[in-house]
């Protein structure tokens, strides 16, 4: 029913019609809250709905009060900093490790391989309560050990431990967009690479990476948002020094709701929407270079 | 390959940026736990700020004080204590310091003198209720309720029995998410004598009768975890009535000019202060002395009741308590100790609690979980 | 054909092959190594160790292993209250423990058991100083000598280390205190208990037993080593001043340590507190397990929870039905979406795509935060239904604190979990299937159900078993939204590890719900495989 044909009758007009509505009101029940809070945030009143003059289009219904408050306040930019400390940290450590073991997982005799994908995917099945508690035992003997025989200081450790506990959540999403792209890799590139005498590394980065590195970021933009987005695993392992944007989101969500959160939501819903972008284009552009789509 | 090129070029932008802001967070920081909301802002003006502003030091605040003895507990199991400095009710301090969790210390040789000379051990006088326990504050837990939702013809309520009180006073109400007070307050109300109260929560049947007088507005009630949580119910018309600390109702109605009444009787006295996590290494532990030292001097004492309705736990503080840091309004009438405010009252039995809050927590959360 | 076919380097082709596919198997594994250890070591294994909490039990028989040891043989049939000898063994095993502070932490663990036992613990804890105190004063009035702490240095420790103590300088720590390997026989009791003393003096209290006097405890234990084996012939000066002790006891008053526990707490004198001690004395217990599903373990066996105890099984079911219900409002509003995008032109389908894609790209809080926002009674929703007269002001609706709420809400985050495996699925259909059933007669109805339906089912079941494991061990959403009957068995295991820190119940609770995660995974990986999960692109 991709388009209605003429000889339709009125029943299936309306049902044509009402089809389309009902999927309109689903998506816009996908979407509305999100952009719901976007006018919310310029609110000029400390409240969550919308006031007469927000109604009425009054300019001074409006102001950008909350944003000044998140980019000036010390309790906001804090997180925010530690955020974009630990995420990218953590995203690098579960592209390159997570890249190594699907070139790996892709090869066509692997022992065990349901075995090892199993363990590899783990990080994204256990409920997340479960991954944070066991966590917190062990990053906190792992954080006595480095300052104890490292003599590395707490503050660094702290970080240290989040971005190890967040790699590790960001590895399976790594691992699946991957090895997803490996799938229509063709093989006999890497053969023919190695006929006219390129090394394995040389095949690697001239070869293989760029037919993949559509995948890769893919997978690192995955393990980005996750660590960003993260918050149970960090209020476990993490201590108030590594506060992140999330945890300073719940203790708000779960106190008192002051509008800054909204501000804050607006921020992160344009950093999705930019993320969203990439990703978009990486998708079109390895279609074409695999001339999977007219594209 | 342009998007390569782009993507590496991105990548190492990030990783430097990101060394160079972290190197930037190594410097002298110490980590305070406190309760959130207004009460964390009174202590961030009164004397997180002016002590940053004289030493460089860095504060941390950590708004996890309502699961304080749990996470020291873990903390300790763990043997890796992130915390300096911890601020708790006078039952939880009892508690962490029988534990071996916080630190005992010697009053007199860790704590200023009074300005007015006298000893710390003088000025504090009863407030230290044991060798852990730094006391801050006199605090109590009461009740507030939305002034526009009061049933036409009917007095607003005045305290905490209108709670159960659902045919004169419809609507949600809420509670706090734990035994402290609740459990008091429905004995109260159900008319058991003040003086019986903690003998009669002991037994069984006196556990059983305050149950179910709560059974009887179970249903209707929003139990909140975090003080700030209380209040924000209030404010966003969530609920009629509920309990919460005098403090952030004071901040609610006079600060943020919210619809919201006190109902003062039977409200709960208790007292807060901070611990000493045991076992932080003698660096942190000289910065977190230091600290103390500072924050609770008579001044600063005296200074924090400027933001917020709580009496200072110091005698000597008493005298310099006046007005309201930026409103100007006196701040007497909205002290719990203010006559007009405090006909009926009781005081939180914080040494009976130290026992008994692991029995009736227990008991408490699978009630509520029913 | 006998002739072996052979390699460029002249090997055997089969062996050549084989090495080459071991090569090859090699570097596949040398490729995966660095992250499996990873998992290994940052993940797997502390989960393995958290969930290891789930049976542990040590507590008890590490911290009253004398109790444990005199209470192996009580019967409570026989007698209600176990005997002195119990009492006596726990008052030497309490002195310690309240020394190192650790009788609170015993008292909170049998406290999950039987509740009450945390307040007996606290409470006669600061009683236990004073029990044996008349023994001690006997024993100095007999001769003063009991009384000076040297004299108890004689008596028990080890001449090597009195030589070093000596030697010590005053620099660092004490040499740690050794026991004489002969006192063991003679004093047995005696000995065990001084050298707790002597440790924890060391240890917590930074003193030397050459300066301080035993415990009272440690006289009552010399008292029943005495009175027990009055003939023992002790080597040294000391020994003289025990064989002139032994003939006096007789004269003592007896102190009854058993009145003593009474007087601080009469919990001390109920069968239940004893009865529970001793079923948790063993160092692994399925107790946590058996807690998990309401049931308790007693002396008599396994048995139902208290009627208003039990809430694990109903926390479990309403998870579950929980999980159903969020499960199903995906499939009902996931699969006209998933079907519209597979039937559209890829140009519109693409821009829709963006609408499913950008609630999956946004911050779990952000969505979070909004539906608070939206949910509340003075909220954007109740706002607009008041407006538009559907409800009364005064009659707003819950839609927050409650299941609704955590229903609302997770479908929304959800959502896209389930359209996006489900729009994989479906444009695979060729549309030519429908309009050959049409053709041939059917209804739109039938078209669908009969032809179109039946081929979207594994899209179905791959979108609701990814839905459903999400669900299942959510906890931010319930935790923010659901008040308490909106919340999940996750949250009650935050719970546990947070704020009543019962570990063992939390880890029992965590290896149930990981289990049945666990088989939703594996039927999974069974139906659609995990190679075939997309993530959006």
């Amino acid at each position: 029913m991709s388009a209605l044909p003429p000889y339709a009758t009125t029943g299936q007009r309306i049902w044509y019609y009402s089809f389309r509505v009902i999927v309109g009101l689903i998506l816009f029940f996908l979407i509305a809250p999100i952009l719901i809070i976007i006018p919310l945030s310029f609110n000029a009143e400390n409240f969550f709905t919308f006031t007469p003059k927000m109604l009425a289009l009054d300019p001074e219904g409006y102001s950008l009060k909350h944003y000044r408050d998140f980019f000036s306040n010390q309790d906001w930019i804090r997180p925010l900093q530690n955020s974009l400390i630990i995420a990218p940290f953590a995203t690098i450590i579960s592209v390159s490790l997570g890249t190594l073991a699907a070139i790996g997982l892709s090869q066509s005799h692997v022992p065990f391989r349901r075995a090892i994908m199993a363990i590899l995917i783990s990080p994204m099945i256990v409920p997340l309560i479960i991954s944070a508690t066991g966590m917190f035992f062990f990053y906190s003997q792992l954080g006595l050990w480095m300052e104890d025989s490292l003599g590395l200081s707490k503050s660094l450790t702290g970080y240290i431990k989040v971005i190890l506990a967040h790699a590790a959540l960001g590895i399976p999403f790594v691992i699946i967009t991957v090895t997803a792209t490996l799938v229509g890799f063709d093989k006999s590139l890497t053969r023919a690479a190695a006929n006219m005498g390129a090394t394995p590394t040389v095949t690697f980065f001239r070869v293989q990476m760029p037919l993949i590195l559509p995948g890769v970021i893919s997978g690192g933009l995955f393990a980005f948002i996750t660590s960003f987005d993260e918050v149970v695993v960090v209020l476990f392992v993490g201590a108030a020094a590594q506060k992140t944007l999330p945890w300073q989101m719940y203790t708000g969500l779960r106190e008192q709701i002051s509008p800054t959160i909204l501000a804050v939501a607006t921020v992160l819903v344009a950093v999705s929407v930019l993320m969203l972008a990439t990703i978009e284009i990486l998708r079109r552009r390895s279609e074409r270079l695999r001339g999977m789509s007219p594209g | 390959m342009k998007l390569t090129k782009a993507f590496m070029a991105t990548t190492a932008l990030t990783v430097a940026g990101t060394v160079v802001m972290a190197a930037g967070h190594m410097a002298d920081q110490m980590t305070i736990v406190s309760w959130g909301g207004a009460y964390s802002a009174s202590q961030q003006a009164a004397y997180h700020d002016p002590y940053m502003a004289n030493t460089g030091v860095t504060i941390i605040n950590d708004e996890s004080s309502s699961e304080a003895v749990a996470k020291l507990r873990a903390m300790s199991e763990a043997g890796n204590i992130t915390w300096d400095l911890v601020d708790v009710e006078a039952a939880d301090a009892i508690r962490l310091c029988d534990e071996g969790l916080a630190m005992e210390i010697d009053a007199d040789e860790v704590l200023a003198p009074g300005d007015d000379g006298s000893t710390a051990t003088d000025d504090f006088g009863d407030m230290l209720v044991n060798d852990c326990f730094i006391p801050q504050i006199v605090f109590s837990t009461t009740f507030g309720y939305r002034t526009d939702m009061v049933p036409e013809g009917v007095a607003p309520p005045s305290g905490a029995c209108d709670v159960f009180d659902q045919e004169t006073y419809p609507g949600k109400r809420a509670l706090n998410r734990n035994p402290v007070a609740n459990m008091e307050w429905a004995l109260l109300c159900d008319g058991v004598a003040y003086e019986d109260v903690y003998d009669l929560l002991e037994t069984d049947e006196g556990q059983a009768q305050a149950f179910a007088k709560l059974d009887t507005i179970k249903d209707d009630t929003v139990w909140w975890t975090s003080a700030a949580e209380g209040v924000q119910l209030l404010a966003d018309g969530e609920v009629f009535m509920g309990s919460t600390y005098n403090g952030r109702l004071f901040s609610a109605i006079v600060e943020q000019n919210q619809p919201i009444g006190m109902a003062w009787d039977w409200q709960m006295f208790d007292l807060d202060g901070w611990v000493i996590p045991d076992g932080l290494s003698d660096e942190r532990l000289a910065r977190v002395l230091d600290y103390v030292r500072f924050a609770t001097d008579t001044q600063r004492l005296a200074d924090q009741a400027k933001y917020i309705s709580y009496g200072p736990a110091r005698q000597s503080s008493a005298p310099l308590v006046s007005t309201h840091a930026t409103l100007g309004i006196d701040m007497a009438p909205h002290m719990p100790t203010d006559p007009a405010n405090a006909e009926n009252t009781f005081v939180n039995n914080y040494t009976w609690w130290a026992d008994y809050r692991d029995d009736l927590d227990a008991k408490f959360q699978s009630w509520l979980a029913q | 054909m006998s002739e072996v076919m052979l390699a460029a380097d002249g090997r055997p082709l089969k062996a050549s092959l084989n090495r080459a596919l071991r090569r090859q198997k090699l570097r596949a594994l040398m490729l995966i190594a660095p992250l499996l250890i990873f998992i290994m070591l940052t993940f797997i294994i502390p989960i393995g160790q958290m969930l290891f909490r789930s049976v542990e039990n040590q507590i008890v028989g590490d911290t009253i292993p004398r109790t444990v040891a005199a209470l192996a043989d009580w019967d409570a049939e026989a007698e209600p209250v176990p005997g002195e000898d119990v009492f006596s063994a726990f008052a030497k095993d309490m002195m310690v423990a309240v020394e190192l502070k650790q009788h609170t932490r015993l008292g909170s663990r049998l406290n999950y058991e039987a509740s009450g036992l945390s307040s007996l613990f606290r409470k006669s804890g600061r009683r236990v100083d004073d029990m044996g105190e008349g023994y001690a004063d006997q024993f100095a009035a007999v001769d003063p000598a009991w009384a000076d702490p040297a004299t108890w240095v004689t008596l028990m420790a080890a001449p090597r280390w009195v030589e070093r103590q000596a030697a010590w300088d005053g620099e660092g720590a004490e040499p740690k205190f050794i026991l004489s390997a002969s006192i063991t026989d003679d004093l047995p009791q005696t000995a065990s208990i001084y050298a707790d003393f002597a440790r924890v003096t060391q240890s917590e209290d930074e003193e030397s037993p050459t300066e301080e006097t035993p415990w009272n405890v440690v006289y009552l234990a010399l008292f029943e080593d005495l009175t027990a084996n009055p003939d023992v012939q002790i080597a040294g000066p000391v020994g003289d001043l025990v064989a002139a002790t032994v003939p006096q006891l007789a004269a003592f008053t007896q102190e009854d340590i058993r009145a003593a526990f009474v007087a601080a707490d009469d919990g001390w004198e109920e069968t239940r507190v004893w009865k529970t001690i001793q079923t948790y004395s063993a160092p692994y217990t399925d107790g946590y397990f058996l807690n998990a599903i309401d049931l308790q373990k007693t002396p008599d066996g396994v048995a139902w929870q208290p009627e208003n105890e039990q809430i694990y099984i109903t926390l479990f079911l309403r998870t579950m039905m929980m999980s159903v219900l969020i499960t199903v409002s995906c499939i009902l509003l996931g699969y006209p979406v998933a079907w519209l995008l597979a039937n559209l032109p890829a140009r519109k389908a693409n821009m829709l795509m963006i609408l499913v894609l950008l609630p999956f790209w946004t911050s779990l809080l952000v969505r979070t935060s909004a539906w608070k926002v939206l949910l509340q009674q003075q909220g954007v929703i109740n706002d607009t239904l008041v407006w538009f007269g559907l409800v009364a002001d005064d009659n707003r609706l819950a839609l927050i604190n409650n299941a609704t709420g955590t229903i609302i809400a997770m479908t929304h985050i959800l959502l896209p979990f389930m359209i996006l495996p489900l729009y994989s699925v479906l444009k695979t259909i060729p549309p030519s299937y429908l309009r050959a059933a049409k053709s041939l007669g059917a209804t739109n109805w039938t078209a669908f159900w009969r032809v179109y339906f039946p081929q979207s089912v594994p899209g179905i079941g791959a979108g609701s078993i990814l839905v459903f494991i999400i669900a299942i061990g959510y906890y931010i959403t319930p935790e923010i939204v659901g008040g308490t009957k909106g919340v999940f068995i996750s949250n009650r295991i935050a719970y546990h590890i947070s704020t009543s820190l019962n570990w063992g119940l939390a880890a029992a609770l965590g290896a149930i719900l990981l289990a049945m995660v666990l088989l939703l995974y594996w039927a999974y990986d069974r139906i659609v495989g995990i190679d075939n999960v997309k993530l959006g692109g």
